[in-house]
């Protein structure tokens, strides 16, 4: 015992020194592998000019909100348009996640350094960091999704999104598969972005019982009143499960959280509980959350993905312009998901429906806003 | 002879007293570092486990294995456990195998054998083949801790060269990572003392969190509403402010703990609950600008504190007022008759009431200054970074202050020394996550390490095989419940 402490290194050494002539894999340590070092630091980028020709897209950053990169809402479905990008133009694309509001202005900051075609900033709570920035950098492209500023900053693209027309139709369709005769509904907080998803679902039930001589109750919501259910946050799925539990105790059997994460909560309190279905919100949960597949009725899609590829092409086509674009169901930056599982319980009289519906909300002739 | 028995009995007076400044200072950092040290080489394991690159080709290499590679696998294993048991304890194994030797030489012999192990099992690795992974992995973690350097520290080429060229907005380019760093500290010392001061009577503060949205609320709101006010007075009057809103959030659990016993770890967490939603529905109500965002509005520019450098650089007064606070502290801790109160409070409530000391003025005094403390972090963010509140505010200052406090030992010094650490961590982290593309989450893990090794420091004791000193430990609080 003793000795084999001893021994056990020497007889690797022997072994070592046996194998030496027939190395079974040669390795050479000292000549690496074409050393794959990380894109050098973007003090060195050479040959990168601080202003990119039209034409030419070769760096796409983003910085996100404080719901971080996987946030499975609006910063993951802008990534996603990120990657794209990078697909499509061979370009670049990096992130930077904020924790915080000290954050926003340091990661512009950092991002303005590192010779970016286009910054990419998501949701409102950057709305102050990037209108600084832009007016501090005139030759700067930025886009900001879910904001825009009024009057229009020249180099600032900012999208919004009528999520209203995709939430009336995905009402619409909720409205015809509910069998309790109510539907619910809930939001982060009380702002336009959120609450634009829970008017139009309103808006579409109530033209569903218009329609069909209906009374199918929506939960949570009340444009009447300007106010409904709200979590109060955008992070924690235990007040997502809560207010799924509540709404399904009131009678909903299906729900639209509009909170990012906050609705994977309510979907597992619907998986646990069975007998009623979700409608997810920004991106299709049926891919996004595949966990919750067999309960997802549709998503109301705000496709971020879609607006920043946009701004990509714009770029380089040289017809990149600041001020507020407009997402909505014509130019297809907002809709519905798929069914999927679940097209079979949706009456084919409302599938039927649905195309003369959206002709309808881009014609002007359905409101989907009181 | 009783004199030699007494000596024997009674240990002569330790040298503790008599060391220098030097060794007493060493000795302070000596665990930290390694605790740091540690932290950062765990942590590269884990950036190196999480590469892509690194994980393709240890695949890769694995599957070419063939029966001589797994043999000598194993014994790369046999290797690195045999080494490490004889580094771990060489005296033992050594007088064992009956070699002579004392205690000096055997840790040589510790020292010896563990770089010895080290390079054998690289060794034993790179000819097994897992050469290019080792490279791959390397690259990995120098790349990302270079990148965390440059972001927290800056590039020292950049600067000679900025420096050299004397051009006023490069020099600003070259330090405006070290000023980020600054920047990030700030929040982090204020909210250190908080805790600090709390742990001094005996007290864990979890509520630095809540007191300091409070603090962020009051002084953003003495900001704004307030106008035509010189900066001088204006400025005081909104930090005033945020301390003052933050003594209130304190208050509270220090009378419930002072009048009824209620436990304040329990009442400070509940306070936290409420100041988060308060501030929820105050940014969606009245506090909310006009227009559609849950945001506060602009404080006005005489309440902003004044920052030194031109734009890129948001350092700001409020650093140098964190050390002032800091020193002032220090003071207050250890050479006012109060902070001696709340210290021996804080060591021994007993002892204190029998000195006649006034147990519930002590506890309430030190949740008021506490609570004061927190509320300032808040109040410099606001007045100094963002100049408006929104609902994002703070990620955790006040969560982080309480490792903050444990490793800065509850001394005001070393929760300057380490908001700096925090500070730079974080503020490096963003270059990291932008040319290394590694999450910045793996500086909290970096950071939650660091605290997880000073909090049981016989694991780094162990590690390193450090003598424990002869004194106490610091007594940070007083069990849960008793």
């Amino acid at each position: 015992m003793r000795k084999s402490l001893i021994t056990l290194p020497a007889l690797a050494a022997l072994l070592l020194a046996a194998c030496g002539t027939t190395p079974p894999t040669p390795a050479a340590p000292t000549q690496p592998p074409a050393p794959t070092e990380a894109p050098a630091a973007p003090t060195e980028a050479p040959a990168a000019p601080t202003e990119a020709p039209a034409g030419k897209i070769g760096k796409i950053c983003q910085v996100t909100d404080v719901g971080g990169i996987d946030d499975k809402s609006f910063n993951q479905t802008a990534w996603a348009g990120a990657q794209q990008v990078a697909k499509e133009f061979g370009a670049e694309a990096r992130y930077l996640e904020s924790q915080q509001q000290t954050d926003y202005e340091k990661n512009i900051n950092e991002f303005l350094a590192s010779n970016c075609d286009l910054i990419v900033t998501v949701g409102f709570l950057l709305g102050d960091a990037t209108k600084a920035a832009a007016e501090a950098n005139p030759n700067q492209k930025f886009q900001i999704l879910d904001f825009t500023y009024d009057p229009p900053i020249p180099n600032v693209w900012g999208q919004v999104y009528a999520t209203d027309q995709g939430a009336f139709l995905a009402g619409y369709v909720a409205a015809a598969v509910s069998k309790t005769g109510k539907v619910g509904t809930f939001g982060g907080i009380n702002i336009p972005p959120v609450t634009d998803f829970m008017i139009g679902f309103e808006q579409g039930v109530k033209y569903y019982n218009q329609k069909n001589n209906a009374n199918v109750q929506v939960l949570g919501w009340d444009s009447a009143k300007g106010d409904g259910l709200f979590t109060g946050n955008f992070e924690s799925t235990d007040d997502g499960r809560r207010m799924g539990e509540t709404l399904m105790d009131e009678g909903a059997d299906v729900i639209m959280p509009v909170a990012g994460p906050v609705g994977l909560g309510t979907a597992a309190a619907i998986l646990e509980r069975g007998g009623a279905y979700l409608i997810g919100v920004d991106s299709d949960w049926y891919e996004s959350a595949p966990e919750y597949k067999s309960i997802v009725l549709t998503s109301v899609l705000k496709r971020l993905d879609v607006s920043v590829v946009e701004a990509a092409r714009a770029i380089a086509d040289g017809t990149f312009s600041g001020g507020t674009k407009v997402a909505t169901l014509a130019n297809n930056g907002v809709g519905i998901a798929p069914f999927h599982d679940l097209d079979a319980i949706v009456p084919q009289k409302v599938k039927d429906d649905l195309p003369g519906i959206i002709q309808g909300i881009i014609d002007g002739t359905i409101k989907t806003k009181p | 002879m009783a004199e030699s028995v007494l000596r024997e009995v009674i240990p002569p007076v330790t040298e503790a007293r008599h060391r220098s400044l030097w060794q007493r200072a060493w000795e302070a950092i000596q665990l930290p570092a390694l605790a740091l040290l540690t932290a950062f080489l765990v942590g590269g394991f884990i950036i190196a486990l999480s590469d892509f690159k690194v994980l393709e080709a240890l695949a890769d290499t694995t599957s070419r294995l063939n029966a001589i590679g797994y043999i000598l696998l194993v014994m790369t294993v046999a290797v690195l456990v045999g080494g490490t048991a004889f580094s771990r304890r060489p005296e033992i194994i050594l007088s064992r195998l009956r070699f002579v030797g004392n205690v000096g030489q055997a840790r040589w012999f510790g020292v010896v054998s563990a770089v010895l192990t080290i390079g054998a099992v690289i060794g034993l690795l790179v000819v097994i083949g897992f050469g290019p992974v080792l490279w791959l992995a390397w690259n990995a973690v120098t790349s990302a801790y270079g990148a965390l350097l440059e972001g927290s520290l800056g590039n020292p080429l950049q600067i000679v060269a900025a420096l050299s060229s004397g051009d006023a907005r490069a020099i600003g380019l070259a330090f405006y990572p070290i000023s980020e760093s600054l920047v990030a500290s700030t929040p982090y010392i204020f909210a250190g003392l908080a805790v600090a001061l709390g742990f001094r009577c005996g007290l864990f503060n979890i509520g630095a969190e809540g007191q300091l949205f409070i603090g962020a609320l009051t002084s953003v709101f003495v900001g704004y509403a307030i106008t035509g006010l010189p900066a001088v007075v204006h400025i005081p009057l909104a930090l005033g402010a945020g301390a003052l809103g933050g003594a209130i959030w304190g208050l509270v659990p220090g009378l419930l703990k002072a009048r009824v016993g209620a436990h304040e770890v329990i009442n400070t967490i509940m306070m936290n609950y409420i100041a988060f939603r308060l501030s929820e529905w105050l940014l969606n109500g009245p506090m909310k600008r006009p227009g559609a965002v849950p945001v506060s509005p602009f404080i006005a520019e005489s309440a902003q504190l004044p920052r030194l450098f031109p734009d890129p650089i948001r350092f700001h007064l409020g650093f140098f007022i964190a050390l002032g606070v800091a020193a002032f502290i220090w003071w207050f801790l250890f050479k006012s008759r109060w902070g001696f109160e709340i210290r021996t409070v804080g060591a021994n409530p007993n002892a204190a009431r029998y000195a006649g000391m006034n147990i519930a003025f002590n506890i309430i005094l030190a949740m008021c200054m506490s609570g004061a403390l927190a509320g300032l972090a808040g109040a410099n963010e606001v007045l100094g970074v963002n100049y408006n509140l929104a609902n994002a505010f703070s990620s955790g200052y006040g969560f982080d202050s309480i490792a903050l406090a444990l490793l800065g030992r509850s001394h005001p010094l070393g929760v300057v020394l380490a908001g700096l650490l925090f500070g730079t961590l974080r503020s490096g982290g963003t270059r990291m996550q932008n040319v290394a593309q590694i999450p910045i989450d793996i500086i909290i893990v970096i950071q939650a390490l660091v605290i997880a090794f000073m909090a049981a420091p016989a694991i780094i004791r162990a590690i390193y095989r450090i003598v424990k000193p002869g004194e106490g430990e610091v007594v940070f609080t007083r069990g849960w419940g008793r």
